[in-house]
């Protein structure tokens, strides 16, 4: 387990919002992996930039980013490399950019998964968060664009909304780089385990289904103990997706 | 094996499921996220901006306005480019070709050094990067900020939203309409772009007709031709405004045969169904004025700069060579041009643009300063250039037109130069991304040929009208 340390200065925000360092493209010896997901045009690019200092193109439009971008920064003698993922709307169908996001959520195994959500279109982008929930345990929900939101009047409670999701919220406004302090915290408490998550799992659907998600997840669990996601494969593979029943024939999700 | 005991079991709760499981599920997590955003969000009041945002859709998204805007926006973008970028062109072409070329070269004779390595180095290698710096930046410098301020306010998937239906007429992807105005700006990083389409077979549709919009590389060609030959035939005060005119007819000519080529291909090499998508419009956001200004400069500007200028320094290296060695009595440049001049005549070009086209293939950037030396050279105009192969100063676009009618153009020429420089083939960064991204030979080179076929006949049947009628 982590240290976790003790002394006034360092338990302050203050102190280290200060202790960022921005390392650019310089990722090597990462302790942590982060990866960047959501949906497009929620700032995704922005927030990147914010964390790692780096110029990323950021655009008004979805789809902009279409490969990996790479970045990393120190914080609290910890370095982070941070994946920035293309944005997609959902994990289900196949189109390359979200083969690309889904690949790396569930086979490049990140230590935190960073979910940036448009705060005035929740609802649209919570079918995002919820079906990379069922993937990953470690993952932050940066509540993105809360500027565009409050504009809009419209109010999010973020107690209640880290609840029912089970994963820390922080509200930020990218673009102006407020909230991205708090942010850098919390990635950093959740990557070390300081903070324990306890993700929300897809809840409303028939029963006899839920049965056999169920049945087969724990019957990968009995082969494979060690694998965090069994739900989520037992679910695509329920659903007959061909790149998961291969890498369960190649055991590309086990390898440690 | 402990796998297959897995597939199996899945397999076998598969039948016991039956279909609709896909269904169930997205039905499943579209409820859960109503109920906990019910729980969270609170709405208060009107949303008056999401009114506005609205509003502002229903015109630039209407069926009688949405095309006159989008080509008005763009005619705008381009006359603002072309009027603003005469005043800096001068300037540089004055510094870099008047002032340090000269003093280059008497430092190198100065110096002793060997009059072909001067020749080589100032007259070849320095004179193809300042031609490509003075020619480009100004352009690239107020186009792509503008072009970049549009997309940062979200104007960019309207237009998507707007050519949709003509795309799906065309058997393409609607997502291909975002590809194509990538494609505005860079071939290559349109065609990386059709990433973001699902089915192999629109995506190809789009990386094969990416080559028609017009690249940066190409808007500089035809902005120059478009301001010497047919602004010209205009009073002095209506010149920008008809010269941007030619320029989009050219750009909607591209965009014309993205859709022709898109419905051939779709009909013949790429048959199949075509695939519906969600297009989300985002929100008008207000575009952060000299940030977007500092990074499209820094990203877009210098990087694509960059990028000519490598391409350029060779073969500023070639040309100089082909103009300096000779074959029996006549210098490469002069023998090849000879050669093609038969073809070119077919096309209402001539053998020097041609040639131009061949030195150029690694970069459209410097088409026009390889033509524009290589037609001083082999006219053998009296007064102006310095020498055979070198890339000499034009003061303004005035000069320019007066040596190029001094080398036998005519208006069919500029014209059909136009429409050769829209169809023809890719550069070769656009090639190589086109062949990293299909990994397919056979693709390439459809992509590479096919726009090269389209522009032979184009300007054939271009010149053989025009000289019939006048």
């Amino acid at each position: 387990m982590q240290k976790v340390t003790k002394s006034a200065c360092d338990s302050c925000e203050h102190h280290n919002a200060l202790g960022l360092k921005k390392l650019g493209i310089n990722i090597e010896n990462n302790d942590y992996v982060v990866a960047l997901a959501g949906n497009p045009n929620t700032g995704k690019s922005t927030v990147f930039n914010a964390l790692t200092g780096l110029k990323q193109h950021t655009g008004n439009w979805p789809g902009k980013t279409v490969t990996r971008a790479e970045g990393g920064y120190s914080y609290s003698d910890k370095k982070y490399k941070l994946v920035d993922l293309p944005g997609t709307y959902s994990l289900l169908s196949t189109s390359q950019d979200e083969e690309v996001a889904r690949n790396f959520i569930l086979f490049g195994k990140p230590d935190v998964t960073l979910i940036v959500v448009d705060a005035s279109r929740l609802e649209r982008n919570l079918n995002l968060v919820l079906q990379i929930l069922e993937i990953t345990n470690k993952a932050v929900l940066c509540l993105n664009l809360m500027d565009e939101a409050k504009r809009m009047d419209i109010e999010i409670d973020e107690r209640t909304l880290a609840r029912d999701l089970g994963i820390p919220v922080v509200p930020t406004s990218a673009r102006s780089k407020e909230g991205i302090p708090e942010l850098i915290k919390t990635i950093h408490q959740v990557a070390t385990g300081e903070l324990k998550c306890k993700p929300h799992r897809i809840k409303n659907i028939p029963k006899h289904i839920n049965n056999a998600v169920e049945k087969l997840s724990s019957e990968i669990e009995k082969e494979y103990p060690t694998i965090p996601n069994s739900r989520w494969i037992a679910l695509r593979l329920l659903d007959g997706d061909e790149r998961i029943i291969e890498a369960v024939k190649t055991g590309e999700f086990i390898t440690e | 094996m402990k796998t297959n005991k897995i597939l199996n079991i899945s397999n076998d709760l598969r039948w016991q499921i039956g279909e609709g499981f896909h269904d169930k599920l997205t039905e499943g997590i579209y409820s859960d996220a109503a109920q906990i955003a019910q729980n969270s969000v609170q709405k208060k009041g009107q949303q008056k901006r999401f009114r506005f945002d609205r509003n502002l859709d229903k015109i630039v998204t209407s069926k009688i306005w949405g095309f006159p805007i989008m080509i008005f926006i763009l005619s705008f973008v381009l006359w603002l480019t072309i009027i603003g970028a005469n005043y800096p062109s001068g300037l540089l072409s004055e510094l870099l070709l008047n002032t340090i070329q000269p003093w280059l070269k008497t430092s190198a004779e100065s110096l002793g050094i060997n009059l072909w390595v001067s020749g080589f180095l100032f007259d070849g290698v320095y004179l193809a990067l300042a031609w490509v710096i003075a020619v480009m930046l100004p352009p690239m410098a107020i186009f792509f900020p503008l072009f970049t301020l549009l997309e940062d306010f979200g104007y960019l998937p309207r237009v998507a939203f707007n050519l949709d239906h003509l795309f799906k007429k065309s058997g393409a992807h609607g997502k291909q309409a975002l590809t194509m105005s990538m494609g505005f700006g860079c071939n290559a990083a349109g065609v990386i772009a059709t990433r973001i389409i699902d089915s192999p077979r629109e995506r190809l549709i789009a990386i094969i007709t990416n080559n028609f919009s017009l690249c940066n590389g190409r808007w500089p060609t035809q902005i120059l031709i478009a301001s010497i030959f047919i602004g010209a035939l205009v009073p002095a005060g209506f010149a920008g405004a008809l010269s941007a005119f030619a320029v989009i007819s050219i750009a909607l000519l591209g965009i014309s045969f993205t859709f022709l080529v898109s419905l051939f291909l779709s009909k013949t090499l790429l048959k199949g169904e075509v695939s519906s998508f969600t297009l989300e419009l985002p929100p008008y956001r207000p575009p952060r004025f000299w940030k977007t200004i500092y990074t499209s400069l820094i990203d877009r500007t210098l990087i694509v700069l960059w990028r000519a200028c490598v391409f350029a320094a060779p073969a500023g290296a070639v040309i100089w060579l082909i103009s300096n060695v000779t074959i029996g009595d006549a210098t490469v440049a002069n023998w090849l041009i000879v050669h093609l001049d038969g073809f070119g005549f077919l096309l209402g070009l001539n053998g020097v643009i041609l040639l131009a086209y061949i030195v150029a293939i690694p970069a459209n950037e410097i088409v026009i300063p390889t033509i524009l030396m290589l037609t001083v050279m082999s006219a053998s105009i009296a007064g102006v250039g310095e020498g055979n192969g070198v890339m000499f100063e034009i003061e303004s676009a005035t000069a320019t037109g007066e040596i190029l009618k001094a080398g036998g153009w005519t208006m069919l020429t500029a014209i059909n130069l136009m429409l050769f420089s829209l169809l023809h083939n890719p550069c070769s960064t656009t090639i190589y991304t086109i062949y990293k991204e299909t990994k397919s030979v056979k693709w390439t080179v459809v992509a590479s040929i096919l726009p090269l076929i389209l522009g032979f006949i184009v300007t054939f049947i271009v010149a053989q009208v025009w000289r019939i009628i006048f």
